[in-house]
């Protein structure tokens, strides 16, 4: 039904409208224009300080920009903490998400679900990073931290990615939501029809149909937790290095403490404690080009999975 | 197209001679045909091949309602293995709703509350497990719906245990390749098993979830408008195809299309406003109604 729109000129137009149109192409050229500065700016400022000796060596104490060792151990922090995140973050979201859309009875029950994870969406995440504080201080979740003394330390990369996988998570749920959404109801009834209970078709026809939109969803929320500085700060310990607990190799690095490359940038910025700029653009560069691979990862893998998709 | 009225040939059927009944189900119904009257079958429309009939379902004073509407009333209606029976009718008229009520997928909706009986082989339905039933009795939709994975495991879906990935490949591959030959797609995607079934073409992908109804060994096939989202080829490919499968199970078609109905039905019930205004032979039909309202609705079909 699509009809070839008729090439028209705007000079035909009301004044109102023309100045309109105008209006939004400047908005349109004016944001284009920002967002280019950043990453210009970023990108010259980061490119002129960034090493390839940065990102494989750890930060170091000294007295000039030359002495303080590179960001290894932030890199590895915001690789650690954002995996656990989203290794939390996902199977809960595809499960709130398909209760939501597959059953979301009673209703009342789903519509509390449903603002419990749009105030997700919307808290402050140093409003997390505070409950956090508080709650990973008890001592039932002790194993999960340092605890000496019968004294919960309470900072690691567990509850660093605890928290922060309550700010993937609603971005996760929209996504996957949005995803069943699409699959069309015949697709259901075709599975019913062929005998299949509803937790069979949930199984092997929703979820493999919203697969998309589960990477999709998860990189969203992975790209989100990334640049999240507060929960870091609050919950990470914000360490120079990688200070572990215990002997056990990957376990008792995560039970310990650690910096990102966003508390890295916060602490090296002009205003932070250490006030290394050069480092912080660096760092910053880093941070950028990880969220802008992620961008582009998605954007491409979702017109991908539009693709094949039902009439 | 020459509509005028023959004496139908009459055929005697000689009990159980050519029907193929499969082992372990439908034993009664063998037991019953032998008692039953000869079939009187109509040659018409495209297909002149005359095919001995078995009643698999009987629907009893099946009324249906959602809330307060009446969606179905009062209907009774065989439905016979070796035969096509057309469902036609105007937009809303409940031929949808009666059949997807011979498979219960009416339960899913919330509002609808049925009355009546409908037996499958002389049992009751409402009796039987609902997963049991729909593998005796499938489905294919108006829209092709493939699910999203490859075109084997489309086929393979409904052998397998619920949601179950077993049994494996090798089992099950002589059993898909008999139920897309029967779809007759297998010759066209027998070297892309293992492409997703998304990618075929609407006709194919119809084709397949025929295939995909098929694979359970159904005693009765379900059509809701099956073409009506293809092309004039692959309509007609389908069309083929669901004369020469009346053969092995019962087909139920639901149509819009009063051309299609007098193609490939053998039987042809008219409903009006949820009621069964007219079954009949679909010639009988077309050439002479007897109701008033069968004979506004389908005049003019045929200019």
């Amino acid at each position: 039904m699509t009809r070839q729109a008729a090439v028209e000129s705007s000079s035909s137009w009301r004044l109102s409208d023309r100045l309109g149109l105008a209006f939004s192409w400047f908005l349109g050229l004016f944001f284009c224009v920002i967002c280019a500065a950043v990453v210009i700016y970023l990108l010259v400022q980061g490119v002129r300080y960034l090493s390839p000796d940065l990102l494989w060596t750890n930060p170091k104490v000294g007295f000039t920009q030359n002495e303080t060792g590179g960001f290894l151990a932030p890199l590895l922090g915001t690789l650690f903490v954002t995996s656990i995140a989203m290794a939390l973050a996902t199977p809960v979201g595809v499960g709130v998400a398909v209760w939501l859309s597959e059953y979301g009875r009673p209703r009342a029950l789903a519509r509390v679900v449903e603002s419990t994870v749009e105030m997700f969406a919307g808290a402050p995440s140093i409003v997390l990073a505070l409950f956090g504080l508080i709650l990973f201080r008890a001592s039932f979740l002790g194993f999960l931290t340092e605890k000496t003394g019968g004294v919960v330390y309470g900072k690691g990369f567990f509850p660093a990615g605890a928290m922060l996988s309550l700010l993937a998570l609603p971005l996760v749920v929209t996504s996957v939501r949005e995803g069943l959404q699409a699959v069309p109801n015949h697709v259901r009834e075709a599975s019913y029809a062929l005998g299949k209970t509803r937790i069979a078709t949930i199984r092997r026809v929703l979820l493999p149909a919203v697969r998309p939109d589960i990477i999709t969803g998860s990189m969203i929320g992975a790209g989100h937790a990334i640049g999240d500085t507060a929960i870091i700060v609050f919950l990470l310990g914000d360490t120079y290095v990688l200070q572990g607990v215990g002997n056990v190799p990957v376990l008792g690095t995560l039970r310990g403490t650690g910096s990102t490359l966003t508390s890295y940038v916060f602490d090296n910025a002009p205003t932070g404690d250490l006030n290394q700029p050069n480092k912080a653009f660096a760092a910053a560069l880093v941070l950028l080009v990880m969220v802008l691979v992620i961008n582009v990862f998605v954007d491409i893998f979702g017109r991908k999975a539009r693709e094949l998709k039902w009439t | 197209m020459d509509l005028t009225l023959e004496p139908p040939p009459v055929r005697q059927l000689e009990a159980g001679a050519t029907l193929t009944v499969r082992p372990g189900r439908g034993n009664a119904s063998i037991h019953r045909l032998e008692g039953l009257a000869p079939e009187t079958t109509f040659e018409h429309g495209g297909h002149h091949t005359v095919v001995p009939t078995l009643e698999r379902m009987r629907v009893e004073r099946l009324s249906i309602h959602y809330g307060q509407k009446q969606a179905v009333s009062s209907v009774s209606l065989p439905v016979r293995q070796g035969e096509v029976l057309g469902l036609i009718g105007p937009s809303g008229c409940g031929k949808t709703t009666l059949l997807r009520s011979l498979n219960r997928l009416t339960e899913l909706t919330k509002s609808a509350s049925i009355s009546g009986r409908i037996t499958l082989d002389g049992v009751d339905i409402t009796g039987l497990e609902p997963t049991a039933l729909r593998r005796r009795v499938t489905m294919v939709f108006q829209q092709p719906n493939p699910f999203p994975m490859s075109i084997f495991d489309n086929v393979a879906y409904v052998l397998r245990e619920q949601a179950r990935r077993k049994p494996r490949k090798p089992t099950l591959a002589p059993l898909v390749e008999e139920a897309l030959s029967r779809a007759g797609l297998l010759e066209e995607v027998k070297d892309n098993l293992n492409h997703p079934a998304l990618r075929l073409s609407g006709g194919q992908q119809q084709r397949l979830c025929i295939a995909r109804a098929l694979a359970a060994n159904p005693e009765v096939l379900l059509l809701d408008e099956p073409c009506s989202a293809l092309d004039p080829q692959s309509t007609k490919v389908i069309e083929d195809l669901i004369v020469k499968l009346r053969e092995e199970v019962a087909v139920v078609i639901v149509t819009h299309n009063l051309q299609q109905a007098h193609r490939v039905a053998d039987h042809v019930a008219f409903m009006y406003l949820g009621e069964l205004v007219e079954y009949a032979p679909t010639r009988a039909l077309f050439a002479a109604p007897r109701e008033q309202r069968t004979k506004e609705y389908v005049g003019g079909a045929f200019g």
